[in-house]
């Protein structure tokens, strides 16, 4: 839980900052971009624990770190996965909203920051649909998180690859007590979600 | 005291030219009104001068507190002088007493639940102040986007289409409100409107933009009773084919 608490509270600190900057500004080869986001929501969990793994072993570019089979490698692997997912649609919401919304803000007497802030808010559906989708990649995923964090009893075994282990033990009604609570917990945090979210008007 | 300088604006939107030739003087404390068919660039000049974007080429200049003024160098300070209601209002998905509120919590003021009902009272919309915008009328809305303008107390209004497929109640609210504004306030009205009667009954001076170009200014008295452009005659009579 902390693991996922932390990849995606990272997660909404760096991605919907970026989602409405790209939406709103006008980078040049924005096309392109959106591409490499949209790509970035779909990517191969186990890939990305493979390129994680690379960069943290020990001949890797930050072996000197040390962090492979660590909380921080598994926080890595996720935020990777869901960065994206947060990115990609907190940037569609917001360009989902009426074009004439912005230019009117402007003229209320709105500075940039007032505005995205407005629209920010004027997106929450989608932005907090954003959290979800990242929220249900974090908790769901087992590839990454198994080649990066090792699955080491007491320091990186989270729910997923602990319901894999016992499958693999044959232990199956503790598989599925342990896949009980990640479902449970997986509504919990979503039911807290949509409060957050409001009533749709 | 001229308040606005237009100078050899042309704007191009799109690779269209929409705004050619353009040269305009309003005076402080007018109301200006702006006629002309569909498609003219009518909009497109009242965005200029509410300085929401830069003209292409030419200058559009304004002059707030002996200060001169263009897109570049108006600070939002200078900004929130100038109000604009626009043609289709676009709201926040909050109710009527927000929208009208917004605009003050913009500018970090606090406890303007006076001002806020007094304006809603001013545009006939008090009953609705908790009610959702998303459920109101079409002149419902006109108005109340006209309240949120209105309530920041510019010195400049500028007002696009205000009336457009409102009902004679709605318009003549509307039209009171900012005769009011203009009277009490000293408040510059500069207005874009297809209803030449509307145009009679509430400007100083008109001007008729016609394909991009600015045709005829004068007073309003010259302008519908003696114009001196045949293409203002034919404009007035119906006649023009455009």
């Amino acid at each position: 839980m902390q693991v996922t608490i932390t990849a995606l509270s990272i997660s909404a600190v760096v991605g919907i900052p970026c989602g409405a900057w790209f939406a709103l500004s006008k980078l040049p080869g924005k096309r392109i971009l959106t591409t490499f986001i949209y790509t970035g929501m779909g990517l191969p969990p186990v890939v990305v624990g493979l390129v994680v793994y690379l960069f943290l072993s020990r001949q890797g570019v930050f072996g000197d770190l040390g962090w492979l089979f660590s909380f921080r490698a598994m926080v890595i692997a996720q935020v990777i996965l869901a960065t994206p997912l947060v990115i990609g649609i907190t940037m569609s919401s917001i360009l989902g909203l009426d074009p004439n919304l912005r230019p009117q803000l402007r003229a209320l007497g709105a500075t940039e920051w007032q505005i995205t802030r407005a629209l920010l808010f004027e997106a929450r559906f989608g932005v907090i649909l954003g959290l979800v989708a990242g929220f249900g990649a974090i908790i769901s995923e087992v590839g990454a998180v198994m080649l990066v964090g090792g699955n080491i009893d007491g320091r990186t075994r989270v729910l997923t690859t602990a319901i894999v282990l016992e499958t693999q033990r044959g232990h199956f009604e503790v598989a599925l007590a342990l896949g009980i609570i990640l479902l449970s917990i997986s509504f919990a945090t979503n039911f807290l979600l949509m409060i957050l979210q409001g009533r749709r008007w | 005291m001229s308040l606005y300088q237009l100078e050899h604006v042309e704007h191009v939107y799109r690779e269209t030219t929409v705004l050619k030739h353009l040269n305009l003087t309003i005076t402080a404390g007018e109301i200006f009104a702006l006629v002309g068919p569909s498609g003219a660039g009518k909009s497109t000049l009242l965005r200029l001068m509410a300085l929401l974007e830069p003209p292409s080429e030419g200058k559009v200049q304004i002059e707030l507190n002996g200060k001169p003024l263009t897109y570049h160098k108006a600070s939002i300070t200078d900004r929130r002088q100038l109000g604009m209601v626009f043609q289709r209002p676009t709201m926040l998905t909050r109710s009527v007493y927000a929208n009208v509120a917004f605009g003050l919590h913009l500018r970090g003021q606090h406890g303007v639940q006076s001002q806020v009902k007094h304006m809603l009272e001013a545009v006939a919309l008090q009953h609705l102040a908790q009610r959702r915008v998303q459920s109101l009328s079409g002149g419902e809305l006109q108005r109340v986007a006209l309240a949120r303008a209105l309530i920041l107390q510019p010195k400049v209004l500028l007002l696009d289409e205000p009336t457009a497929n409102l009902d004679p109640y709605n318009i003549g609210i509307i039209e009171n409100l900012v005769r009011r504004h203009h009277d009490e306030d000293g408040t510059t009205i500069i207005i874009v409107t297809h209803n030449v009667f509307q145009a009679k009954r509430l400007a100083d001076r008109v001007g008729l933009l016609l394909e991009s170009e600015l045709i005829e200014v004068a007073d309003t008295d010259t302008f519908f009773n003696h114009p001196q452009d045949p293409r203002t005659q034919a404009f007035l009579s119906g006649d023009l084919i455009y």
